[in-house]
């Protein structure tokens, strides 16, 4: 039985208390009225002489707005009369406001995603009848069981952004589809049967309960396994494993479409869903990897050899080049066709105050995994794979960082304290959670058929 | 060099791997092994040097991606630069995403191609070739170990049978 080290646990507490810390200062130095905001202008001005160009900035490219239309922004620009301005005070004010949120959104998204990513890829070994990986089925089980306390994280987060009014970080909560209103939006028109409150928070607890179950009753027969007679409990886990990876394939379809897609809902893309998976299932297999590498460097894995990291090495260095096929396909497309209304997303990300980040994530993503991991004697040094992996982690990071925070605080790029508390707090959470549930079990699941072929394994 | 070899025929992979440790682990010199497919491991069980051809691929790759650039801007920028779809081609940076897709192709054309052909050469496969197996039985379900003999004939036999060969035959080294 392995025993979560008090180091380990003192430091994810910390972290969890300093990116509370880092959260509550997001919240308490946001801008609570549109005074603040034309100090900050003023300020700016002062600074570097920059505000027209900024107010211009933020109120043309906007691709996402509280109320929805450009028309409105361009009467904003125009004009420039005394309720134009106050109008536009107020969507910088609100696109101000959801930074802190969306901070904390993106850091608990990208944890949860991760954790249900892993139970994706314990059920592809599953369903696949893998016989190298099942000394690590039991880090895969720990990992997930942060699936259930990140999920009601999340939940909670949706129903105040939507019933509880909590923030502005969905802007198409805030249209309407009739014409004479002031917050008429003409792309809800064909998407309103789809993008509405009732059906989004009911869909959203759908995926909760599919991922959060599916990996109850995944574990709980592995762990029946492990002291029963016969194979009845791994059988049925094959069977679950391939109901599980069809119905997870359309929870995340349409989880990236409402959680993720609907933020910038004037633009759409039918790869966007595949993108997020590969992007977190790259991310999720990495996290085995390094926490399979911290527990045998504890000597909590006396049956995991150089062969099984190699392994996942392998896969790191596969889904690597996955996700960026997937990046690349949808870029790619709507690049080439250059349609405004499918460029407005990348008009911020590629051209924008984003592109440090777009392009460098790319370069973590993908030019770094593709040089550093295809040589067979690095995936082989746990270091160097300790270090690629969290390059990979923080690319990933990023990626999801950039597709939110453009469309909920705006096309000018801020990243700071609130951003790295969030991704603390949730560091922290993860580490607690999972290390406090790998300790629960024996971490060799003895029952497994393929145990001995696992073990056996070796490449060279 | 031996004037003599010894041909020793196995019907089970498994047990030419063993049979190959233990031949090795008597310190006897294993020529080569024909087998009908490639069994895994038998390259290290042999101690055969590891092979080089992953590092000749990636050389390959390199100079598809290479070629390709020169291939496309020759042809898309410079020869004949058109107005597709409203992005004139007159930079090959500005073009260079739509570009991707035949530089990764040829990247992987190249290195699959010429890594294939390194390995015919490698492997003296080449046109009008005959074949070089000892016995044709190779090809079909036996695998055949065949080792240096060096005035040690009886002793060889006697350790080659206790390894679970079929069939053992000396043969003229020619």
């Amino acid at each position: 039985m392995y025993t979560f080290s008090s180091k380990l646990k003192t430091f994810s507490i910390a972290l969890v208390i300093l990116g509370a810390l880092g959260i509550g200062y997001g919240f308490f130095t946001a801008p609570k009225t549109t005074d603040d905001i034309k100090e900050m202008m003023q300020h700016a001005e002062e600074t570097h002489g920059t505000t027209t160009e900024h107010v211009a900035d933020t109120g043309h490219k906007a691709p996402v707005s509280e109320h929805g239309t450009a028309d409105e922004h361009a009467v904003t620009a125009d004009s420039h009369d005394a309720h134009a301005d106050e109008h536009h005070l107020e969507h910088v004010l609100m696109q101000s406001q959801n930074r802190p949120w969306s901070a904390v959104y993106v850091a608990m998204l990208f944890f949860l995603l991760i954790a249900v990513c892993v139970l994706v890829f314990y059920a592809m070994q599953r369903a696949a009848s893998a016989g190298w990986s099942p000394v690590l089925f039991r880090v895969m089980e720990g990992i997930t069981a942060y699936i259930l306390p990140g999920s009601l994280i999340v939940l909670a987060f949706l129903i105040y952004s939507s019933v509880g009014h909590g923030n502005h970080m969905f802007a198409w909560m805030y249209t309407s589809i009739d014409p004479t209103a002031e917050n008429y939006d003409f792309a809800m028109e064909t998407k309103d049967w789809w993008l509405n409150l009732p059906g989004w928070l009911i869909r959203s607890v759908i995926y909760v309960l599919i991922w959060v179950g599916f990996r109850h009753l995944m574990v709980k027969n592995s762990r029946a396994q492990d002291n029963a007679t016969d194979i009845k409990h791994f059988n049925k886990n094959f069977k679950y494993s391939v109901i599980f990876l069809a119905l997870f394939l359309v929870s995340e379809l349409f989880m990236a479409f409402d959680w993720l897609m609907a933020i910038d809902h004037h633009w759409f893309s039918q790869l966007y869903p595949f993108y997020v998976f590969s992007s977190m299932l790259v991310s999720a297999i990495t996290v085995i990897a390094l926490v399979t590498m911290y527990l045998r460097s504890k000597g909590a894995l006396p049956n995991v050899n150089d062969s099984h990291v190699h392994d996942l090495g392998k896969y790191m260095f596969g889904f690597s080049i996955f996700w960026t096929y997937l990046w690349f396909d949808q870029f790619m497309l709507q690049w080439y066709a250059n349609i405004p209304e499918e460029v407005v997303y990348f008009m911020p990300r590629l051209l924008g105050s984003y592109q440090p980040l777009f392009i460098g994530m790319l370069i973590m993503n993908f030019v770094f995994p593709v040089l550093i991991l295809m040589n067979k004697d690095y995936k082989n040094k746990p270091w160097f794979l300790a270090i690629s992996g969290l390059v990979i982690l923080a690319g990933h990071y990023i990626d999801l960082f950039v597709m939110v925070a453009p469309g909920t605080v705006g096309n000018e790029l801020h990243f700071g304290i609130p951003e790295i508390g969030a991704i603390l707090f949730f560091l922290g959470l993860f580490l607690y959670v999972v290390f406090n549930a790998l300790t629960k079990v024996p971490l060799h699941a003895k029952g497994n058929p393929f145990m001995k072929e696992s073990e056996v394994y070796h490449y060279y | 060099m031996s004037s003599k070899v010894i041909h020793a025929l196995y019907d089970d992979d498994d047990v030419l791997m063993t049979a190959v440790k233990e031949v090795r682990a008597a310190h006897h010199h294993i020529e080569e092994v024909y087998t009908p497919f490639p069994v895994h491991g038998l390259d290290r069980a042999m101690g055969l040097a590891p092979t080089k051809i992953a590092i000749t691929s990636f050389i390959y790759g390199i100079t598809g991606l290479c070629f390709s650039i020169w291939f496309l801007n020759l042809i898309m920028i410079q020869d004949w630069p058109q107005n597709i779809g409203g992005k004139p081609s007159f930079s090959f940076a500005e073009n260079m995403p739509a570009f991707v897709p035949v530089m990764f192709e040829m990247t992987v054309f190249f290195a699959a191609h010429l890594m294939v052909i390194t390995f015919y050469m490698r492997s003296k496969i080449w046109p009008f070739q005959t074949a070089s197996n000892p016995d044709p039985r190779t090809t079909d379900d036996k695998f055949l170990m065949e080792i240096a003999v060096d005035g040690n004939e009886s002793e060889l036999t006697s350790l080659l049978e206790k390894t679970g060969a079929i069939e053992i035959t000396v043969k003229e080294n020619h």
